[in-house]
């Protein structure tokens, strides 16, 4: 088993560094400093610190004059919060301003855990892709995150990063460089390309290696950054591969999985799998329970994976019997 | 930094910002007239009294700023803009036409000396906070001024901000609401109460002041008297009149967000002495 770093722990530790070579830089948090762990940041740089209290939207607008006024802010809090209580604050002046905030909003995702259904942000991705001028970055492990805070730092503009709660198996080198817009390929292969994000990404490394020991070649792409999408990658593969699975700790509406949708009925319509939770909100429980509860592991990966593979080819135009009216209310891809 | 008009002149150029939002509005057919005419006098003691800047130089550091946090008075905003040469004031007749520089709501993105896209209400004052805070890390002697509605401060989000001015002790800000006691469905009283207001600043830790918004000298004393304030952030609660400066729109809801007929548009113009 490698090595596992938590995307947030990572973050905070990355931007405390930050502070030292960019003086503009400033970290404001909304009471959940230790859990987003801008501590490390406001422990160095006191008087560069704003703790906003319980109040996200105040710490959306704060962020925003700061911005206005020569600052790099980077506002943190958790996934919900953030774009959900504060998500016209985002919208009608970061967004709408061209502003060059950072939020950076840890426990995104079920594997918040025992905190619950409140607390499991699966909608963040939905709700940062549909603005205008926002990036938006979800790191798949600890090289990854130092990687997209630094450029986050360098880049004027808008960027939500998600960030998560539990350790993640380490995937790239030390000095990996994050390049915005670009996906990456980590396994090539030929039968099916497996598309993931954050926590997914590994899972889908999982996923191919066991698809390998059954004779299928899957090529596992890391699209890690969600918007701009690296479109051009995305459409050679469907191309190359024929089929596609996504995978994401997030609604199977509105996140990767309809993005990657999007690219690819206007322009290399292939058979297609959504992992991703279905219509529902999370519960409590212990991360790897919940994975497995709503069907985002290894395992499942790889049943979507030959689903996908074995219906290579068929002709879409008539619907046959695996397109049921449910499937459009629960956002379940068949 | 400029030569500040005295208050006849201040007071003139209030009268002929009169006039351009009425043109402004009577050309487009639309927009916020009531608002825009009760703010008329705050815009003009601040942009050419009180307010630091440099002519020719719009983006200059050190310069004091201004948020409209009550984004639909922009008619007002814009045509003191205009004035000030920020763009040629042919511009304020293209008022919420296509491709006009004039949006419906302010928008930093297509006008010349607007600082931030505002008109969804509540968020203007966290981002004078987030300014003031930048200024005082830069060390910038620059002070920051937001003009809020009455009806605005209704919003949560005001709130929290006058929590964390106060807690942060923002004394180069200087917040002021526009006392109309008008909202869109009616008075504020019976839509949703805001009195005792000026307690309520005072007790979130806010240096607070009540003025008459329609007497010039009464405002720039006030901004005057903020600026000696150390430690607190100031709240000038301006007790202007909806509509003030043509009968017919004083006081009177119905007059928030609609422009002027042409009988409306001739009276105003002859009660302003075109």
């Amino acid at each position: 088993m490698s090595a596992k770093e938590s995307t947030r722990v990572e973050y905070g530790k990355t931007l405390a560094k930050l502070g030292a070579e960019y003086p503009d830089i400033v970290v404001l948090d909304a009471d959940l400093s230790g859990s987003t762990q801008t501590h490390h940041f406001a422990k160095v740089f006191q008087d560069r610190f704003f703790n906003m209290g319980i109040a996200e939207q105040d710490l959306m607008g704060t962020a925003a004059g700061l911005a206005l006024g020569g600052k790099i802010p980077f506002a943190s809090t958790f996934a919900m919060f953030a774009t959900g209580r504060a998500w016209e604050q985002i919208r009608q002046t970061i967004a709408y301003g061209n502003l060059n905030v950072k939020i950076v909003a840890s426990h995104g995702g079920v594997t918040v855990g025992e905190d619950g259904g409140s607390h499991q942000a699966l909608e963040d991705l939905a709700l940062m892709r549909i603005l205008p001028n926002m990036v938006v970055l979800v790191p798949a492990d600890g090289p990854e995150t130092r990687a997209m805070v630094r450029w986050a730092a360098a880049y004027q503009g808008p960027v939500y990063m998600r960030t998560g709660r539990m350790p993640v198996p380490v995937i790239y080198d030390d000095g990996h460089r994050f390049e915005l817009g670009t996906a990456s390929v980590l396994r090539d292969g030929t039968d099916v390309t497996l598309i993931g994000i954050g926590v997914m990404v590994h899972a889908c490394l999982e996923a191919a290696e066991a698809l390998a020991q059954d004779g299928l070649a899957a090529r596992v792409i890391n699209c890690s950054c969600l918007k701009p999408l690296d479109w051009e990658l995305l459409v050679d593969s469907a191309r190359l591969t024929g089929a596609v699975v996504t995978a994401e700790e997030h609604m199977a509406t509105g996140g990767l999985g309809s993005a990657v949708s999007e690219i690819l009925s206007e322009h290399c319509p292939v058979p297609m799998k959504r992992i991703g939770l279905k219509d529902t909100f999370g519960i409590s429980g212990k991360p790897e329970v919940l994975l497995k509860h709503y069907g985002l592991t290894a395992a499942d990966i790889m049943a979507a994976a030959r689903q996908v593979w074995r219906r290579k080819g068929e002709n879409c135009a008539a619907p046959g019997p695996h397109l049921q009216p449910a499937a459009a209310l629960t956002g379940e891809s068949k | 930094m400029n030569a500040i008009p005295d208050e006849a002149q201040l007071q003139e150029i209030a009268r002929q910002i009169r006039l351009d939002i009425i043109e402004m509005l009577y050309q487009a057919g639309s927009g916020h007239l009531g608002g825009s005419l009760s703010a008329a006098d705050i815009l003009v003691a601040l942009f050419f009294g009180e307010m630091r800047r440099k002519p020719g130089d719009p983006c200059w550091p050190d310069r004091d700023r201004f948020i409209l946090s009550k984004g639909h008075g922009a008619p007002a905003y814009y045509a003191v803009l205009a004035r000030l040469g920020y763009f040629p004031r042919e511009e304020l007749l293209t008022l919420r036409r296509f491709g006009s520089i004039l949006q419906g709501h302010p928008d930093s993105g297509c006008t010349p000396g607007v600082e931030i896209p505002t008109g969804s209400l509540g968020q203007g004052l966290s981002i004078a906070n987030g300014l003031a805070l930048a200024a005082r890390l830069n060390g910038h002697g620059s002070r920051i001024h937001v003009l809020l509605g009455d009806g605005e401060i209704q919003e949560g989000q005001i709130w929290e901000a006058a929590m964390s001015a106060a807690h942060y002790g923002l004394d180069n800000l200087v917040a002021v609401v526009d006392r109309n006691r008008l909202q869109i469905d009616g008075r504020t009283a019976e839509v949703m109460s805001l009195e005792p207001l000026a307690p309520k600043w005072t007790a979130f830790g806010w240096h607070t002041v009540e003025v008459d918004g329609h007497r010039i000298a009464e405002l720039l004393a006030a901004f005057k008297d903020c600026r000696a304030v150390k430690g607190r952030p100031s709240m000038i609660i301006a007790h202007t009149v909806k509509g003030k400066g043509v009968s017919i729109f004083e006081d009177k809801a119905k007059y928030h967000g609609v422009a002027p007929n042409e009988e409306e548009y001739r009276q105003a113009l002859r009660e302003l002495g075109e």
